[in-house]
């Protein structure tokens, strides 16, 4: 029986177990609802839950463990000699769930492994059969246990309600649970880079050429990884992306709050959004195709010495990327600073950019500053255009004009194409993912703090 | 002075130099008319309450009163109200000036996110009142002084406005409209959100700035009319229905509703 036809059956039961649940429930009340303690609806959805949640419960605790619980079993019976040599294993393990599988025909292998092969396919079947027999035993106890129990005096209600809790605090914590995930595995890889690489050489060495050899033989340099260069760059551009976005995008969510007609905003608005809806890969080759060329021809003209992979361009754009960001938010903030402010100060006789400048903005400033910040860690792990519009020479300058290359683009290219991953040069692409996450979500921790704070003085 | 002409029906109350007037004033919030056709003087260096049931049109008659209404989109006003003889919504008419004119104090105390002092000091500096430092000190410390304020936060003038009591905040808001010197003070309820005693002060203070300036209260206590004001203008359903001494209309109304009101039948 096929995964989605269990399901669907379970599913089938819980519904059953409503109806019948709630019918039990009208039963017992004697023709009176308000006998009952609970509607009639939660004594159903309680055996229904009842019903479900363990049989589900049951379904992935199995899933987790059947694997590596069946190729235990498989290892044991396979002869020593393949067993010894963890290569040889994991290349048996391969075909005897190809065999398993019915597609190692063409294998030419041991007798042993041909058997394990069919032991393994005969294992998997039982599995299977046992594992829908026992969820369809489970839901019915559940059923039965959880029916038995309905009472007029059962408290359906709060269970119902105390079981729904316990499942969106599962919800959370898996969205929580992955976050910790992500972390840990940046964090193993990154380890193993700084076995190989002193930390201290990489957060402050001044030069990157990541190219390694490759095979003992070959002819290349000795690959350094001082990631500074790469800060450097990253910082530039982000400088570059906050000069256009903070000026443009405060002054455009002041005009839309506070000058704007309604008509007007409800037109802007929107218009403003999409910029935000526009993929970063179209930005990207607006960066490359259009601004980069732009900026090397006119600064040919001024006679600037332009790189056709400026900072310059890939910043502009990003910070036009940014934009409704900036915008979004600090509108959000300052609408949230109180009407009776602004009469207060119109009622003094101040006009409206005094209004703004003297009361609204230094009130919403906490959140106008939390809201660049977030913006700042937006930028920071912008991958997109600076992949597509900024070099990858990893040059230590200021000059916007000159090719630099980000920790977002080195990442990409260190893990493009076949790599190996023993190699300090792969493994520094971690080691660079974690310093990049670490910095983005202290800036986003830190802004978010700001934000709140400020919330909290008017709620 | 205030002399009520004929019947208080058609509600006609001239006096003889009023400080300002309402003519004809209608305000329409979109297609919905708040206002009909009020008439309106206020005498000068009096206290006129303007009382009446919720949604009647005296928060909105009092903001025709300094153009507040212009920041409300969708508002039309037709009619005319005037400050000294001037048309305030005439074409040539300064608002900012307007409103330096005729403060207002609101509902809710609303004290900016600043200092004491710089609260105080917001108008003064807006409009360059002042040339010098001196001066501006001087300012803060008669407004506040006028506002009763200036002996409880004499020593912490320099800490933020937002962390005074709820009576004192909103004592701190006169002394903010205050300190541009206006003629007229436009006050919103200004007693709605303070407990008695503080009420009681608040009382007090607008009863000492009858001396100096024009004043126009908004209440719904109608037992704060009768202590505060020398005149009442009762309001209902956007029409002023009658006004005049405040003595007069809470003894001897002369319009049912008004007596209605002031009974307690209705509102």
């Amino acid at each position: 029986m096929s995964l989605s036809f269990l399901l669907l059956a379970v599913a089938a039961l819980c519904a059953l177990s409503f109806y019948f649940g709630r019918q039990r429930a009208v039963a017992l009340s004697g023709g009176r609802h308000s006998n009952l303690h609970s509607l009639p609806a939660h004594y159903g959805t309680y055996v229904a839950l009842w019903c479900g949640m363990p049989a589900l419960l049951l379904l992935l605790v199995w899933y987790v463990f059947q694997g590596s619980v069946i190729e235990a079993m498989i290892v044991a019976e396979l002869p020593a000699e393949i067993t010894s040599d963890t290569g040889q294993l994991s290349l048996a393990l391969n075909s005897i769930a190809l065999i398993a599988a019915d597609n190692g025909q063409h294998l030419s292998v041991s007798p042993e492994v041909i058997d394990a092969g069919r032991r393994l396919a005969n294992l998997q079947s039982i599995a299977n059969a046992s594992l829908v027999v026992l969820m369809l035993c489970v839901a019915v106890i559940g059923i039965s246990v959880s029916y038995r129990k309905i009472d007029p005096e059962m408290r359906a209600r709060n269970n119902v309600e105390r079981i729904s809790r316990w499942m969106m605090i599962a919800c959370s914590a898996i969205a929580i649970l992955s976050t910790v995930g992500i972390v840990f595995s940046l964090l193993f890889e990154a380890l193993h880079f700084f076995s190989k690489i002193n930390p201290v050489e990489f957060l402050f060495g001044l030069e990157w050429s990541p190219q390694t050899a490759i095979r003992a033989d070959q002819v290349a340099s000795e690959g350094a990884f001082g990631a500074i260069p790469l800060f450097v760059g990253t910082l530039l551009i982000t400088v570059i992306a906050m000069c256009v976005a903070v000026p443009v995008g405060l002054f455009s969510a002041i005009y839309m709050g506070e000058y704007a007609s309604s008509k007007f905003r409800a037109i802007a608005k929107p218009a403003l959004e999409i910029l935000a809806g526009v993929p970063t890969v179209v930005y990207g080759f607006f960066a490359a195709l259009t601004v980069a060329p732009f900026l090397r021809d006119n600064g040919a003209i001024l006679g600037l010495d332009v790189s056709s992979e400026s900072a310059l361009a890939a910043g502009l754009v990003m910070g036009v990327m940014i934009i409704p960001f900036v915008s979004s938010l600090s509108d959000d903030v300052m609408s949230q600073v109180p009407q009776s402010l602004r009469d207060g100060s119109y009622g003094l006789g101040a006009t409206k950019s005094e209004t703004i400048r003297n009361v609204i903005f230094p009130a919403a400033l906490p959140g106008i500053v939390g809201a660049v910040l977030l913006a700042v860690s937006r930028a920071i792990g912008e991958t997109m255009i600076v992949v597509m519009a900024a070099g990858l020479a990893a040059n230590m300058t200021v000059n916007p004009l000159q090719a630099v290359t980000t920790v977002t683009v080195q990442i990409v290219t260190l893990l493009v194409g076949d790599q190996e991953f023993d190699s300090a040069k792969t493994l520094s692409a971690f080691a660079l993912g974690l310093v990049l996450f670490l910095v983005t979500l202290g800036l986003n921790v830190f802004a978010l703090k700001v934000v709140q704070k400020y919330r909290e003085k008017y709620d | 002075m205030a002399v009520v002409t004929q019947s208080a029906m058609t509600a006609e109350p001239s006096v003889a130099s009023p400080k300002m007037t309402a003519r004809d004033l209608n305000l329409f919030y979109s297609d919905n008319q708040a206002l009909y056709d009020v008439n309106l003087d206020i005498v000068e260096r009096q206290v006129t309450a303007l009382i009446g049931p919720s949604g009647c049109g005296k928060s909105t008659f009092l903001r025709c009163m300094n153009r507040m209404n212009d920041t409300i989109d969708g508002v039309t006003i037709t009619g005319k109200v005037t400050l000294d003889d001037r048309d305030i919504y005439d074409k040539h008419i300064d608002v900012v000036q307007l409103r330096a004119r005729i403060g207002m104090v609101f509902q809710k105390p609303n004290p900016f996110p600043k200092s004491i002092y710089d609260n105080v000091a917001y108008g003064p500096r807006i409009h360059g009142l002042v040339n010098s430092r001196d001066e501006l000190d001087e300012i803060v410390m008669t407004s506040l002084e006028r506002a009763g304020l200036l002996k409880e936060v004499k020593d912490r003038l320099q800490s933020p406005a937002t962390g005074l009591s709820g009576g004192q905040q909103q004592r701190l808001c006169i002394a903010r409209a205050v300190a541009v010197s206006p003629e007229v003070i436009l006050m919103d309820e200004p007693c709605s959100a303070l407990d008695p005693i503080a009420t009681a002060k608040v009382e007090e203070l607008i009863d000492e700035l009858r001396s100096n300036y024009t004043i126009v209260i908004v209440t719904h206590s109608m037992q704060q009319a009768a202590r505060v004001s020398q005149r009442t203008a009762f309001f209902h359903l956007g029409k002023l229905v009658e006004v005049g001494e405040t003595d007069q209309i809470f003894t001897n109304p002369k319009d049912e509703r008004t007596k209605g009101y002031i009974t307690g039948r209705f509102g």
